[in-house]
């Protein structure tokens, strides 16, 4: 099998989380399911990584797996996740469980469904405080009734006592957020934190998560298979197809230099007001991969629209490496069997004009 | 809160009235299909003669209009009244009377305070034990579902459900009464009066009639837990860093339990009047005692009393069930 460069470099020092060639695999019934297999990337604090891609492609799974949600699953997880010097996949679930909510926390996708209904907000997000902090309940109560004051919610020593079926979707995805900010983590994992929200409400909660970042100098991953959130929040994007990371780089690189057949694919079926409008959006044919028939060669290679570019059968047969662009700008890496040079023609006279 | 209750109680003061009209007029229809004169299930002989039963009839006020019946036995139930079988003198029978027994000579409303603190004896500690047994069982069965604990767990509580008391009943006398001789001289005595006879006398009718239900309760629980702990809620209770035992406990089971709330009220109020197996293996003078007897002897009064007291205490089960339900789901509105 092949290897990513970067499988054999340690955890990058400056980094504050790197995940190294990470494979979730499920043993279910039918077969091993390989969720995520062999991805790696690193993120800064200060920063902001975008994993984008559609339903299935491991992007939940990975950042699960970082948390070590799996522990305790029938989930056989290999590679390393370095968390400022801290090797986490051979980790005990207690030593987890004392970073899990302190040293990173995540947002999840749905705030109704990913709150206790039986609870009140203010002392569900006081329980996670009173986990990792030695603090009396009215210590933790005033920590908590700062925190929904900073995410902005109105009356927060009211609220603090309301239900999560009492508040808003907004107000609930800005109490999850307290919730996962509250011990301060230097780690945020944001798992599609706008999708069950209304377009309006969107940009509200990536605004705040925007300002809590600058303010708390934290490393986010942002989860989505939003490429408009992504543009307007990340630094850095890993485009992730059946598993695997297929196209990763810097923001601008993705949006403008995306060199990959399945980032053409996404950025040609994203609406978009900035451009002329289209008759319509193209969609990428075919379905996504099976997680436990991948396909040899290159995972997308049964719906890839340019594998004739490819002398050879190499597309079906070799699993393409991730690797640099030639003369792209550092970080941008592809996987990728067509030649770089055609590539770049391909997205110039193909794939610009109609986006 | 308080008015949500206070409207839920009048509803069943209500159900409580249609529920003993309807069972007294089934209780007056019943002599008209059999062609038994209604007196003869009131003193368990007539005269010979129709002249005879005519005037027995008449002393009982059975030839009066229904509605007129029922509302002097309403008026007995809340006020008292004054009984008479037309050969001995008429007898006081204080509110709340619910009849008079004249094959036992005494009024039905001092058997049912006779064997009530039995029956609920029976029912409390028989269901502590369940509740302990099924919820422990189910949620750990569901916790490590596929284990052989699971296994083992889910097999014999489907052979309990499917054992009958009459069997274990006598099993477990057999065993710690007369071979084990752990538990001698079965008597039941209040508990006031002698607590620890009271237990020896009530454990093993309890785990005979818990057994039963346990098992029902374990796989209620296992099938809710396995629901709930993949819930998203679940998930994010760990991502917040807490211990194994608070997520299952505090967050799992806490969500689990709604739906058992309601089966067990429900449950356990229906046990008032139909523990009668449990109570006549182990012999215990309990309402279902009480009602057999009732109607071997055909002795009408008293099972119109435990029919209506029985019916009482499910309208009641339900309207505290309501109220625990908003205190368990906040999400469940007073109005």
């Amino acid at each position: 099998m092949a290897q990513d460069i970067t499988a054999e470099q340690g955890p990058d020092s400056s980094a504050y989380l790197s995940v190294r060639d990470l494979r979730v695999h499920f043993p279910t019934g039918d077969g091993l399911v390989k969720s995520v297999d062999g991805l790696s990337f690193d993120v800064e604090r200060g920063k902001i990584l975008g994993i984008v891609g559609e339903s299935g492609s491991g992007k939940s799974v990975t950042s699960q797996a970082i948390l070590g949600l799996h522990k305790g699953s029938q989930a056989q997880i290999t590679g390393e996740i370095w968390l400022d010097g801290q090797e986490l996949v051979g980790a005990s679930e207690d030593k987890m469980r004392t970073l899990r909510g302190d040293k990173m926390a995540m947002i999840f996708q749905d705030p109704l469904s990913a709150m206790h209904p039986f609870y009140k907000i203010g002392p569900q997000i006081a329980e996670a405080y009173l986990v990792h902090n030695k603090v009396s309940k009215s210590a933790a109560k005033k920590r908590v009734i700062e925190m929904l004051d900073r995410v902005g919610i109105p009356n927060p020593d009211k609220r603090y006592n309301d239900y999560p079926h009492q508040f808003s979707g907004g107000m609930r995805q800005r109490a999850m957020i307290a919730m996962a900010l509250v011990c301060d983590p230097k780690l945020l994992i944001a798992d599609e934190p706008t999708t069950a929200l209304d377009v309006t409400v969107q940009a509200q909660i990536l605004e705040l998560m925007k300002d809590l970042q600058r303010e708390f100098n934290s490393a986010i991953i942002l989860i989505t298979h939003d490429l408009g959130v992504v543009a307007e929040t990340c630094d850095s994007v890993v485009v992730m197809y059946g598993g695997q990371c297929v196209e990763t780089g810097a923001v601008d690189d993705i949006f403008y230099h995306p060199e990959m057949p399945y980032a053409w694919g996404l950025l040609t079926s994203m609406p978009r007001m900035d451009r002329t409008r289209q008759e319509r959006l193209l969609p990428i044919p075919g379905q996504p991969p099976s997680l436990i028939q991948v396909p040899r060669g290159c995972v997308f290679n049964p719906r890839c629209q340019f594998k004739d570019r490819v002398g050879g059968d190499s597309c079906t047969t070799v699993r393409p490496d991730l690797l640099p662009t030639p003369g792209g700008s550092a970080g941008h890496k592809v996987r990728c069997h067509i030649h770089p040079d055609e590539r770049a023609r391909i997205f110039t006279d193909e794939i610009q004009p109609s986006l | 809160m308080i008015r949500y209750i206070i409207r839920r109680l009048m509803g069943a003061v209500v159900v409580t009235v249609l529920v003993s009209i309807v069972t007294f007029l089934i209780f007056q229809i019943g002599p008209t299909i059999t062609k038994v004169s209604p007196a003869y299930y009131y003193v368990g002989k007539v005269p010979p003669d129709a002249a005879g039963i005519k005037a027995l009839e008449h002393r009982f006020g059975f030839d009066l209009p229904i509605p007129q019946q029922y509302w002097n036995w309403l008026h007995g139930v809340l006020f008292g009244r004054m009984v008479d079988d037309g050969t001995n003198a008429p007898i006081k029978c204080a509110a709340p009377c619910l009849g008079y027994s004249f094959r036992q000579h005494v009024p039905v409303t001092h058997l049912i305070w006779q064997a009530l603190p039995v029956t609920i004896s029976l029912a409390v500690g028989a269901a502590v034990l369940w509740l302990i047994g099924g919820l422990a069982v189910g949620t750990i069965s569901a916790l490590r579902k596929g284990s052989i604990f699971d296994r083992v767990g889910m097999t014999l509580a489907l052979a309990a459900v499917s054992l009958p008391i009459f069997f274990t009943g006598p099993l477990l006398l057999l065993l710690f009464n007369y071979k084990l001789h752990w538990l001698t001289n079965l008597n039941y005595v209040g508990i006031t009066q002698d607590p620890v006879q009271w237990l020896k006398t009530m454990i093993l009718p309890w785990i005979a009639l818990a057994f039963l239900f346990a098992a029902l309760y374990a796989r209620l629980t296992r099938a809710n837990m396995l629901e709930t702990m993949s819930e998203d809620y679940i998930r994010t209770a760990r991502a917040k860093g807490l211990s194994r035992r608070k997520v299952v406990i505090k967050h799992g089971l806490r969500a689990a339990l709604t739906p058992i709330v309601t089966i067990f009220g429900i449950d356990f109020a229906s046990l008032i009047g139909t523990t009668v197996i449990t109570e006549t293996v182990f012999n215990l003078r309990g309402l279902g005692k009480l009602s057999i007897q009732a109607i071997q002897s055909q002795d009408l009064p008293i099972i119109l009393g435990v029919t209506i007291v029985a019916a009482i205490a499910v309208v009641l089960a339900n309207v505290v069930v309501d109220i625990l339900y908003t205190v368990v789901d906040p999400r469940v509105s007073y109005s």
